[in-house]
């Protein structure tokens, strides 16, 4: 026997065993006892901050529905997608996960998701706030079911504003009085600063917006933000930046640097969303919420989670009565709520108006008020891509090595490539 | 067994008996080798087969594969990324290659003189090198932090005001070069020390007895002699240069504005930021053949400086 002929057979025995190893481990569904369906679910807005009103919910859900064990996993935002995806590779995805309104179009088409009203039961879907419910359906399918809801807002540092003396933002304030506030605010000698608000995509569609501006072209085949709207708001944002607002080199790419330094009582105004509430409940300072100022319009990031089933999950009505439990029953709804753990896009004002009884901050309304005029964010299919695209180009304006309307043409052409 | 096994016995049962031993033997052979050929296969093997069959597809990992022939690399060739993170490898090769090398050669000449605290000091250069990347990694990030790290505060001491380390994209490079030399010195150090105990040291006294200076000596002896484990080093960093990853995905994630986007961390990127892993098998297979070339070129080239006995 030749020498070569010998290599090729025990290449062959070793990949015989290789493919009978590894076809074992990836169609191995987890079973609970007794007869128990073992449904998993994973999530990204339950860690850190809420675990434990996830654990609320579940276990709610599984006292009435006994033979339905939920097992939770977790993933920071960061991650989140990344192992979404290479588990849905992997053929070992979660049968229930969370998606939020940017990615739905990537696994909706992708053909990732089940279409729940196979599987539905009983159940009245006038329950959802309809634009929600709507925000997840593609080709007249609902794919997920809306399960909360956030904006962003500007938060404010009130014991700030009083020692400098400078009036409070309200709901009328532009960009002009933000600007003129965080100028008096900003005390480098004390490391105050008086206005934070991240230099990237998802900032730069919002103030584009408020500038009157678009970030596609109708069609969506074209980008439309290198103009006068989008170099107004670019200016916008990379102008803070080292007067009003630390440098890159002064976060020096620390952790919930914004978080830190606001908590700190050293951040005057902050541009976040409204799960920042929980975390911060105990600060030692008085803050309060505004509708973000505006230019042109005013107009407030909407941020929008749902919770979906994979196609190939062998529970899918368990999975239908999850998803349907965590995103409309009264416990979950009013767990949401009460902890403020973002807003349930339920129809029930009544159910939303609990919100507004929590004292801190003190004008919740604001809130509500955001959602007259909102920005939601552009979907393309190459998402990540023209995200990181349009927030690569703002960072190099921002610390200076690219004048502001080169940055935005270099992004615009970036984008326009990734649509072609 | 394997010694009666290929001794050949006398007579004409071995004619008869050959083929049946031959077996055996073949057999006994394959023993010894599964332990390794089936990791080997499992994970190198199969995992590049699969990979070259997805690079010619277009996969975001969710979807269906869709068939694209040699699409993937014809793209990858005309990407302006692909061009940058090829040239920002090199960038980091062209650095990180002499500066690992001769603190290494340099190390190993020290440290293999006669001197008190030899063997510790052997160790504690060699301490990074069994380190983990992570740890290595964010300790650098935390030394180098433009704000708050400890190497801008003491040179604030001599009123100098320390750069951006990762933030700036002038120093991002050669910040990750630093700690990468800093970390693999002790590796080099260790194979070249190895080295420089293997020359005997008959040929340094006849050249002394000679009346050759200890320049004449280090470049005619020594150098020539050490020049199988310089080859061998040599080879193992352009590799490892190539491949460079965790480091630059811990201290800038290739930032600032791409000025550390390496080859490596180009592939992760399109696989799990952009589920694009068609795209990011093809430019693992551009980068493969790269590096086969250039250590093709090494082994063809080491006949003009290595030195055997």
């Amino acid at each position: 026997m030749s020498q070569r002929i010998r290599v090729a057979a025990s290449l062959a025995a070793a990949a015989l065993l290789a493919t009978a190893c590894s076809q074992g481990s990836a169609t191995k569904a987890p079973s609970g006892e007794g007869g128990k369906v073992t449904l998993r679910y994973f999530t990204f807005s339950a860690a850190p901050d809420h675990v434990k009103d996830l654990d609320k919910i579940e276990k709610a859900f599984e006292k009435e529905n006994p033979k339905i064990d939920v097992v939770v996993e977790t993933a920071p935002f960061d991650e989140y997608f990344t192992k979404l995806q290479t588990s849905i590779a992997g053929g070992t995805a979660p049968d229930t996960f969370e998606l939020n309104y940017e990615n739905f179009v990537t696994y909706a088409s992708a053909g990732s998701l089940l279409d729940l009203d196979t599987v539905k039961g009983d159940g009245d879907p006038s329950v959802y706030a309809k634009e929600s419910l709507d925000a997840f359906q593609r080709d007249g399918k609902q794919y997920a079911l809306p399960a909360s809801f956030s904006t962003v807002v500007l938060f404010y540092n009130k014991d700030l504003f009083d020692k400098a003396g400078v009036a409070p933002p309200t709901a009328d304030w532009t960009w002009a009085d933000e600007q003129a506030a965080a100028a008096k605010l900003t005390d480098k000698k004390k490391g105050v600063f008086g206005d934070f608000q991240p230099v990237q995509f998802f900032e730069f569609y919002k103030t584009l917006k408020q500038a009157g501006g678009e970030f596609l072209s109708a069609d969506g085949k074209k980008s439309a933000f290198n103009g006068p709207a989008g170099v107004k708001a670019a200016q916008w944002l990379v102008s803070k930046v080292g007067k009003t607002m630390p440098t890159e080199a002064e976060i020096g790419g620390t952790a919930d640097y914004d978080t830190n330094l606001f908590k700190s009582g050293k951040l005057a105004m902050w541009h976040n969303g409204i799960w920042q509430f929980a975390g911060l409940k105990d600060a030692a300072f008085t803050w309060d919420v505004v509708v973000e100022p505006g230019d042109a319009a005013k107009a407030s990031a909407v941020f929008h989670n749902a919770v979906a089933a994979s196609s190939g999950t062998k529970h899918g009505k368990e999975a239908w009565a999850w998803a349907r439990f965590l995103s409309s029953s009264n416990t979950a709804a009013t767990t949401r709520v009460e902890s403020s753990w973002e807003l349930p896009p339920v129809a029930d004002q009544a159910v939303l108006s609990g919100y507004l009884k929590d004292p801190k901050p003190a004008n919740r309304q604001a809130v509500f008020d955001s959602l007259k005029s909102i920005a939601l964010p552009p979907v393309i299919k190459r998402q990540q891509e023209m995200q990181d695209a349009v927030t690569k180009q703002l960072t190099e304006a921002a610390a200076g090595r690219k004048p502001v309307e080169e940055a935005l043409k270099t992004a615009a052409a970036d984008v326009d490539a990734l649509l072609s | 067994m394997t010694l009666t096994a290929v001794r050949p016995k006398a007579g004409g049962t071995r004619e008869r008996r050959a083929p049946r031993r031959r077996w055996r033997y073949a057999g006994t052979v394959a023993v010894f080798l599964l332990p390794s050929l089936i990791p080997l296969t499992l994970y190198t093997l199969i995992p590049m087969v699969a990979s070259f069959w997805t690079s010619l597809h277009e996969w975001d990992l969710i979807t269906e594969m869709r068939w694209v022939g040699l699409g993937n690399y014809l793209e990858l060739l005309g990407d302006a990324g692909t061009r940058a993170a090829f040239l920002h490898t090199l960038y980091f090769i062209a650095g990180y290659l002499p500066l690992v090398y001769l603190g290494g050669l340099g190390l190993a000449l020290l440290l293999n003189r006669a001197m008190p605290g030899r063997g510790l000091l052997r160790g504690v250069y060699f301490l990074p090198v069994i380190t983990s990347w992570v740890v290595v990694a964010l300790m650098w990030k935390w030394l180098l932090n433009p704000a708050s790290g400890v190497v801008n505060w003491a040179l604030g001491l001599f009123g100098v005001s320390g750069p951006g380390w990762w933030t700036d994209p002038d120093w991002a490079m050669p910040s990750i070069i630093f700690a990468s030399a800093w970390k693999d010195l002790g590796f080099v150090m260790i194979i070249l020390l190895a080295g420089l105990q293997a020359i005997p040291k008959e040929f340094q006294e006849a050249a002394m007895v000679d009346g050759a200076t200890a320049f004449r000596r280090f470049r005619h002896i020594t150098l020539p002699l050490l020049s199988p484990s310089s080859f061998f080093v040599v080879v193992i960093s352009l590799i490892n240069g190539f491949q460079v990853f965790d480091q630059v995905k811990i201290m800038t994630g290739g930032g600032p504005g791409g000025a550390t986007q390496v080859v490596v961390s180009q592939i992760y990127d399109l696989t799990f930021r952009y589920g694009r892993a068609g795209a990011a098998s093809a430019l693992s297979w551009l980068l493969f053949a790269l590096v086969l070339l250039v250590t093709i070129v090494q082994i063809r080239g080491q006949k003009r400086w290595v030195t055997y006995g």
